[in-house]
C-alpha cells in the first residue's frame, strides 16, 4: 500500500473508490430490468401510502404555539382596560418602521387604559411588517402579541392597514393550533 | 352484402352498423374517463390528490378540459402547409377508430359477433391501420414548417419503425400456439391456459413495444415535452391537439386491448355469458392502468438508449422467444 501511494503516511487513509457495474451487455440488460421492477415497486408503495396533500382552503396545516402571525391587541380580563399605554416602545423596537403610535392622556372619569396614556391612534402596516414579533418583545405590558392568523392577502395596500379596533377584535377565522407533540 | 376481405364472421349490414357504433361509443366514453383516471393515478403515485375541485371527486375534469380545448380558436401557422397539416391529426384519429375494430370483446352470441368484424389476418389488419398513425404524426410534425415540430416527428419516425419489429415478432410466438391470426379464435385457444404464461416473454416485450408505440413514457420522446415542447403537437391547438390527446388514449386501449386478447384470455373469465364484455373491457382498463404506473416510475430514456434497447435487446429477445416457441410447437 505504501509504496502504491508513498505520500500517505498511513494507509488508512486509502480509499477504495466504488464504480457502478458496467452498463450494457446481457447482464446490464437484467439488472435494468431488475431497477426497473424495484422503481415500480418504490411506487406502487406511495400509491398504497396514500396522499399527504393538505387540502388548504377548507384544511389548514395547524400552526405551532410560537407561531408568529398577525399582532393581536389585548385588554385586562377583569377591567376591560386596554393593556396598552401608549409608550411606542413597540414602534421604536420595529424595524420595518411600520407601527405608528399616538399616545393621549386618560380622562379619570372614562378610562381607556390601566396607565397614565392610552394609545389614541394604533396603526400597524401588515404590508410592511417582517412579522419578527420584536415588538411583542419590546411590550412591557404585554399589550400586543403575535397571533395566529396569516391568511391576510387583501386588495387594497391601504385596507392592510390595521387599526387598534381591528387588532383589539377577536379574529374571525381562528387558525388551527398544532396540538402537543403534532 | 360482399364482404371486403375474407372474414370469419359477418351479420346482415344493420347489424354490423349497430354494433359498430356501439363499440365506437363505449369506447369513446371510456376514453375521457381514462384521462382523469390517469391525472388521478399518477396524483396518488405522488403522495397528491389529482384533479378533485370539478364535480364529485374530480369526475367531471374530462368535460371542463374538452369544453376549453373545443372553445379555443382554429389556428395554423403561416409556415404550415395547409392540407397536410389539417389531415395529420384526422389520421391519428383515423388509425386508432380502425383498430378498435378487431378487439373482441366476447364470441358471437345469438348470432352477433361481439367485436366490429372478424378478419382472419387479425393481427396485421392492426399493424397495417396502426402504422397509419405514424404517417399523422410524420405529416403534421412536418407540415408544421417548426424545427421542434420536424424534430419530434422524426424521432416518432425512428421509434415506431424500431419498435413495431419487436412488437410483431413478440405477437408471432402466440400466434403460432393459436395457429390463427384472428384475434377470435387466439382468445378462444386460451382456454386452458392463458399465454401470459408460455409467453411471458412475449408479453413483457409486447408491452415494453407497445408503451414505445403509443409514444407514452418512459418512450415518449416524440411527445418530450420537456425538451421538444411536445414535438409534432407543438404548432397544434385546440380541438386539433385534442385530437392527438384522444388518438393517444385510443391507441392506448388498441394495444391493451390487443394484449389482453393474446396474452390474457381476452373475454374469458368466470361468470355467465353476459358478463364476457365486462371482463375484457375490466382488463384493458388494468392494463391501461399498468401503463400509467409505468408514466408515474420510470424517466424518459435518452435516444440512443431507446435506440439500443428497441435493436439489441428487444428485437433478439423477441426473435429468440419465436425460435424458442416454434421448436416446442413442432416438438410437442
Amino acid at each position: 500500500m505504501s509504496d502504491e501511494f508513498p505520500y500517505l503516511e498511513d494507509a488508512d487513509e486509502v480509499v477504495a473508490v466504488q464504480r457502478g457495474p458496467e452498463p450494457g451487455g446481457a447482464r446490464g440488460a437484467y439488472r435494468a430490468f431488475g431497477e426497473t421492477l424495484r422503481g415500480l415497486r418504490t411506487t406502487l408503495a406511495r400509491l398504497i401510502e396514500g396522499p399527504v396533500t393538505i387540502q388548504y382552503p377548507e384544511e389548514k396545516t395547524p400552526v405551532y404555539p410560537r407561531f408568529r402571525g398577525r399582532h393581536k391587541l389585548h385588554r385586562f380580563e377583569d377591567t376591560g382596560l386596554e393593556k396598552c399605554v401608549g409608550c411606542s416602545l413597540c414602534a421604536a423596537a420595529c424595524p420595518a418602521d411600520c407601527i405608528r403610535v399616538v399616545a393621549a392622556e386618560n380622562d379619570p372619569e372614562d378610562r381607556v387604559s390601566a396607565g397614565e396614556r392610552y394609545a389614541a391612534v394604533y396603526e400597524i402596516n401588515l404590508a410592511r411588517c417582517i412579522f419578527c414579533g420584536y415588538c411583542e418583545v419590546a411590550c412591557p405590558f404585554d399589550a400586543i402579541t403575535m397571533g395566529h392568523d396569516y391568511e391576510l392577502a387583501d386588495y387594497n395596500r391601504s385596507d392592510l392597514i390595521f387599526t387598534k379596533e381591528m387588532l383589539l377584535a377577536e379574529p374571525i377565522e381562528r387558525t388551527p393550533l398544532r396540538r402537543e407533540g403534532e | 352484402m360482399i364482404p371486403v376481405a375474407d372474414v370469419g364472421f359477418a351479420e346482415a349490414a344493420w347489424i354490423m352498423i349497430v354494433k359498430s357504433l356501439v363499440i365506437f361509443l363505449v369506447v369513446f366514453m371510456i376514453v375521457p374517463v381514462l384521462t382523469v383516471v390517469e391525472r388521478k393515478l399518477i396524483g396518488r403515485f405522488q403522495h397528491r390528490y389529482g384533479p378533485n375541485r370539478v364535480g364529485p371527486v374530480g369526475l367531471l375534469q374530462p368535460v371542463a378540459d374538452i369544453l376549453k380545448l373545443v372553445g379555443k380558436q382554429v389556428f395554423r401557422p403561416d409556415a404550415a402547409v395547409p392540407f397536410l397539416y389539417a389531415i395529420g391529426p384526422a389520421l391519428v384519429i383515423f388509425s386508432g377508430i380502425t383498430t378498435i375494430a378487431i378487439l373482441p370483446f366476447g364470441n358471437v352470441k345469438d348470432g352477433v359477433g361481439f367485436y366490429g368484424i372478424d378478419v382472419p389476418i387479425g393481427v396485421l389488419y392492426f399493424f397495417a391501420f396502426g402504422s397509419i398513425s405514424f404517417y399523422g404524426l410524420l405529416l403534421s410534425g412536418w407540415s408544421s414548417g417548426s424545427k421542434y415540430s420536424f424534430l419530434g416527428a422524426m424521432r416518432s419516425a425512428a421509434q415506431l419503425i424500431s419498435y413495431e419489429v419487436a412488437m410483431g415478432l413478440s405477437l408471432l410466438g402466440a400466434i403460432m400456439m393459436a395457429g390463427s391470426l384472428s384475434l377470435v379464435s387466439v382468445v378462444e385457444a386460451q382456454g386452458e391456459l392463458w399465454y401470459v404464461i408460455p409467453q411471458f416473454v412475449g408479453f413483457i416485450i409486447f408491452m415494453v413495444a407497445g408503451f414505445a408505440e403509443t409514444s407514452r413514457a418512459p418512450f415518449d420522446l416524440p411527445e418530450a415535452d420537456s425538451e421538444l415542447v411536445q414535438g409534432f403537437q407543438t404548432e397544434y391547438g385546440g380541438t386539433r391537439f385534442a385530437s392527438f390527446l384522444l388518438a393517444e388514449y385510443l391507441e392506448m386501449f388498441v394495444v391493451s386491448g390487443i394484449a389482453v386478447a393474446f396474452f390474457l384470455g381476452g373475454w374469458m373469465g368466470p361468470g355467465p355469458g353476459w358478463l364476457d364484455p365486462i371482463w375484457m373491457i375490466g382488463k384493458i382498463l388494468a392494463l391501461i392502468c399498468v401503463f400509467i404506473w409505468v408514466r408515474a416510475t420510470l424517466p424518459r430514456l435518452r435516444y440512443d438508449q431507446l435506440m439500443s434497447l428497441g435493436w439489441k435487446v428487444l428485437l433478439p429477445l423477441a426473435t429468440l422467444n419465436v425460435l424458442v416457441t416454434a421448436v416446442l410447437v413442432v416438438v410437442a
